[in-house]
C-alpha cells in the first residue's frame, strides 16, 4: 500500500477539568489512543455519538486543539514538532469546514473578505490575483462570482456552508476535514452540499475526514469508516464492511438504531451495554477490517 | 369526512395563521391547512425548516404569539372548536388533554424545580392528585418512560439528566394528566441516533399503554416511515400532500402508491440509500423565506416537473384515493382562467 497521507499514532487528548475545594482535578479523556490513516484522494467517515471524541480528534489533527501526546504526520511533516509559524504555514494543506453554516462566518465580514481572508494571511497574490482567484472559488462552489460584497445574513444555509468551502478551498489544500457539514442544513438542501463536496474531491484530488453521525449519508459518500464510542476507535473498515458486517458490538447497536425509510419494515433493535464497554486495542479481524473486539 | 363510528379527536380544518413581516405585510406561516388524527392514530407532520409545521402546533394550542395570529379555521378538539375558548378553558385542554413535548427539554423543564415536583405540580394543576399520593404517581410516571432509579431520579433536578433522559423527563411531564394527544415537535432531533431509537420505542409503548394520538412533527422521513400511520407533508406553509404512511412513501410512484407530489418525491430521493459511491439527489434551490413566495405553487420555482399552470395560481388539493390529497397540477385540472379562480 502507498504512503497514506495522514497517519495518526496513539493520539490522546485530556482535558482538566475544574475540581471542586477538596476534590483534585481529573483529567478526561476525550481521545484515548486513537490510530488510523488517511490515504490521499479517499474519505474517511468518522462516526460516533456526540461526546464520543470525532470531532475532538479532528480538531487535533488540525492542530486546532493541542493534543495530549501521540504521532501526527501529514505527508513527510511531523504535525506534532511543528512550531507556531511553521504550523501556520502547513495550515494551507489541511483545511477545516465547519458544522454551523450560521456561527462559522464572520457576520462583520463582506462574504469576498471571508474567502479572500487566508490568501492574505499567507501573503499569497497581488490584490488583483487574489479577487480573481475568489470569484473562481465562488464560482466552483455554485455561488454567484459577483456575490463577494454580501454580508453573511444575505444568504441561506446551504449557500453559507459553500462560502465556508470556498474559504476552506482558498489555499488549494490536499486534506479538509469535514466537521458535520451538512448536519445543520435543511434535508433538500444537505444534498447539494454533499454533492459539491463529492464533485470538488473528484476535479481537485482531495482527501477528506468527514465526522457526520447521519450514518446513511456515511455509507454513501465514505470509502473507509471509523466508529468511535468514548474517545476510542471500535471498529475501522471499508464503509460495506462497516454496513454489512460489522463486528464491534457498539457498531452493530449503532447500525440497528437506523429508522428503516420503508415503512412497516421494523428491523430488531440491537441494545448494547454501556457498562459492560470493554476498551480494548483494535486488530485485524478481516483485510482492511480493524475492530476492538 | 365519513361517518364512522372512529370520528377523529383532532380535526383542523383551513386553519391559516399569518405572522406579521417588517414592513408590515402579513405573511401566512401556515395557510389553508387540513388534517384530522382518529383516536389511536400517529399523524407525522413532515417539513422543513420554514414549512409551517412547528407553527401549526402552536395554533393547535393556541400558543401562536406575536407577531403571529391566527385569523381563520376552525380546530375541531374532541367535539369542540378550540378556537372559540376562551384563555381559561384552553388552559384546561392544553396539558390535561393535550400535551406536548418538544425537541429542547430544557425548554419545557424548569431548573429550580425537582422533576417530582414539576410533575406533582401538573398533577395538583388539574386535580389529580395531591400529597404524597402525587409524588407517588410522579414516580411511577418517572418508571413509565423507563427513567431508570425513579424515585431517586424524582428528587434530581433537569441539568443532572443527560439528553435522552431529560427527553424522557419531559415525556413523564406531558402525559402526567393522562392527555389523548400529545404533540411531538422534533422529540428526537437533538438527540444520538442510539438514543433516538431507544425514545422512538418508547413513543410507540406509551401510545399503546395511554391509548394516546400522537401528531409528530419532523423533518426525518425515517422517523415518520417508523412511527406513524398517515403522512401530511408541508411546504411554505401548506399540506402538498397527505395519506397513508405505506403510500405516501411506499416504494413506486404510481398513482396510488409513492410519493405524488414533485417534493415529496424530491425529499425522498435525497435521503442518502446507500449506495456508496454514487451522488445524492438533490432539489435544486432553496425554501423561499416567509412572504418571499410567488404566485402560484410555492415549490414552482424548484420544481422540475414545473408547466404554465404552476406559476399563476395556487393548485387545490385533490383527492387521489381514501385519505390521499395532493396539491399538484399533474394531479388536477389546471385551472380554465389562470389567476382568475382565487
Amino acid at each position: 500500500m502507498s504512503t497514506p497521507l495522514v497517519e495518526v499514532r496513539n493520539l490522546v487528548k485530556e482535558f482538566s477539568t475544574r475540581g471542586g475545594w477538596f476534590r483534585r482535578s481529573a483529567p478526561v479523556r476525550a481521545v484515548d489512543d486513537v490510530s488510523f490513516t488517511i490515504q490521499t484522494g479517499e474519505t474517511l467517515g468518522l462516526v460516533g455519538e456526540s461526546g464520543s471524541g470525532k470531532t475532538t480528534t479532528g480538531r487535533c489533527l488540525l492542530r486546532l486543539v493541542e493534543p495530549t501526546s501521540g504521532d501526527i504526520r501529514f505527508k513527510d511533516l511531523d504535525v506534532r514538532a511543528l512550531s507556531a509559524s511553521e504550523l501556520r504555514k502547513a495550515r494551507r494543506h489541511f483545511q477545516i469546514v465547519f458544522q454551523d453554516p450560521y456561527s462559522s462566518l464572520n457576520p462583520r465580514m463582506r462574504v469576498g473578505s471571508i474567502v479572500e481572508e487566508p490568501l492574505i494571511i499567507h501573503r499569497i497574490g497581488t490584490k488583483d490575483e487574489r479577487r480573481a482567484r475568489v470569484r473562481h472559488l465562488f464560482e466552483l462552489v455554485g455561488l454567484d462570482p459577483d456575490a463577494g460584497p454580501k454580508y453573511p445574513h444575505e444568504f441561506s444555509g446551504g449557500q453559507r456552508q459553500r462560502i465556508g468551502v470556498a474559504r476552506a478551498l482558498a489555499l488549494e489544500p490536499s486534506l479538509i476535514v469535514c466537521d458535520e457539514p451538512v448536519s445543520a442544513l435543511d434535508v433538500s438542501v444537505q444534498a447539494q452540499v454533499v454533492n459539491l463536496l463529492l464533485d470538488l474531491q473528484k476535479r481537485l484530488g482531495l482527501t477528506y475526514l468527514f465526522i457526520a453521525h447521519d450514518l446513511r449519508l456515511v455509507r454513501q459518500i465514505c470509502d473507509r469508516v471509523a466508529v468511535m464510542y468514548r474517545g476510542r476507535l471500535v471498529e475501522v473498515a471499508r464503509a460495506e464492511a462497516i454496513f454489512t458486517s460489522p463486528a464491534h458490538p457498539y457498531t452493530k447497536a449503532l447500525l440497528s438504531a437506523i429508522p428503516s425509510m420503508k415503512p412497516g419494515d421494523r428491523l430488531e433493535r440491537i441494545p448494547f451495554d454501556a457498562a459492560a464497554f470493554d476498551p480494548r486495542p483494535l486488530k485485524e479481524i478481516a483485510p482492511d477490517h480493524l475492530a476492538a473486539i | 369526512m365519513t361517518t364512522t363510528s372512529d370520528a377523529p379527536l383532532l380535526a383542523v380544518d383551513h386553519l391559516r395563521t399569518v405572522f406579521r413581516l417588517a414592513d408590515g405585510r402579513d405573511a401566512a406561516a401556515v395557510d389553508d391547512v387540513s388534517f384530522h388524527i382518529r383516536k389511536g392514530e400517529t399523524l407525522g407532520l413532515v417539513g422543513e425548516s420554514g414549512s409551517g409545521k412547528s407553527v401549526t402546533a402552536l395554533s393547535i394550542i393556541r400558543l401562536v404569539q406575536p407577531p403571529g395570529r391566527i385569523t381563520g379555521g376552525r380546530l375541531l378538539f374532541d367535539g369542540r372548536d378550540l378556537m372559540t375558548l376562551g384563555e381559561e378553558d384552553m388552559r384546561r385542554v392544553r396539558g390535561r388533554r393535550i400535551g406536548f413535548v418538544f425537541q429542547e427539554p430544557m425548554v419545557a423543564l424548569n431548573p429550580v424545580y425537582t422533576l417530582g415536583s414539576q410533575i406533582t405540580e401538573t398533577l395538583m394543576v388539574h386535580d389529580l392528585a395531591r400529597g404524597a399520593a402525587g409524588m407517588k404517581r410522579a414516580v411511577e410516571l418517572l418508571e413509565a418512560v423507563r427513567i431508570p432509579d425513579p424515585a431517586r431520579r424524582a428528587r434530581e433536578y433537569p441539568h443532572q439528566l443527560s439528553g435522552g433522559l431529560r427527553q424522557r423527563a419531559m415525556l413523564a411531564l406531558a402525559l402526567a394528566a393522562e392527555p389523548s394527544l400529545l404533540i411531538a415537535d422534533e422529540p428526537t432531533t437533538a438527540l444520538d441516533v442510539t438514543v433516538q431509537a431507544e425514545v422512538l420505542d418508547l413513543l410507540r409503548d406509551l401510545r399503546k399503554m395511554f391509548g394516546l394520538s400522537l401528531l409528530l412533527i419532523t423533518h426525518d422521513l425515517g422517523v415518520v416511515a417508523e412511527m406513524a400511520d398517515r403522512v401530511a407533508v408541508m411546504y411554505c406553509g401548506r399540506i402538498v400532500e397527505q395519506g397513508p404512511v405505506a403510500e405516501v412513501l411506499g416504494g413506486s410512484t404510481s398513482l396510488t402508491t409513492g410519493p405524488a407530489h414533485p417534493y415529496t418525491r424530491g425529499l425522498l430521493a435525497s435521503v442518502p440509500d446507500g449506495r456508496s459511491g454514487t451522488r445524492l439527489v438533490a432539489i435544486p434551490g432553496t425554501v423561499p423565506a416567509l412572504g418571499r413566495v410567488g404566485a402560484g405553487c410555492a415549490f414552482a420555482p424548484r420544481c422540475g416537473d414545473r408547466f404554465d399552470p404552476c406559476t399563476t395560481a395556487v393548485p387545490d388539493l385533490t383527492p387521489l384515493g381514501p385519505g390521499r390529497d395532493v396539491r399538484c397540477y399533474l394531479h388536477s385540472p389546471a385551472p380554465t382562467n389562470p389567476g382568475g379562480g382565487r
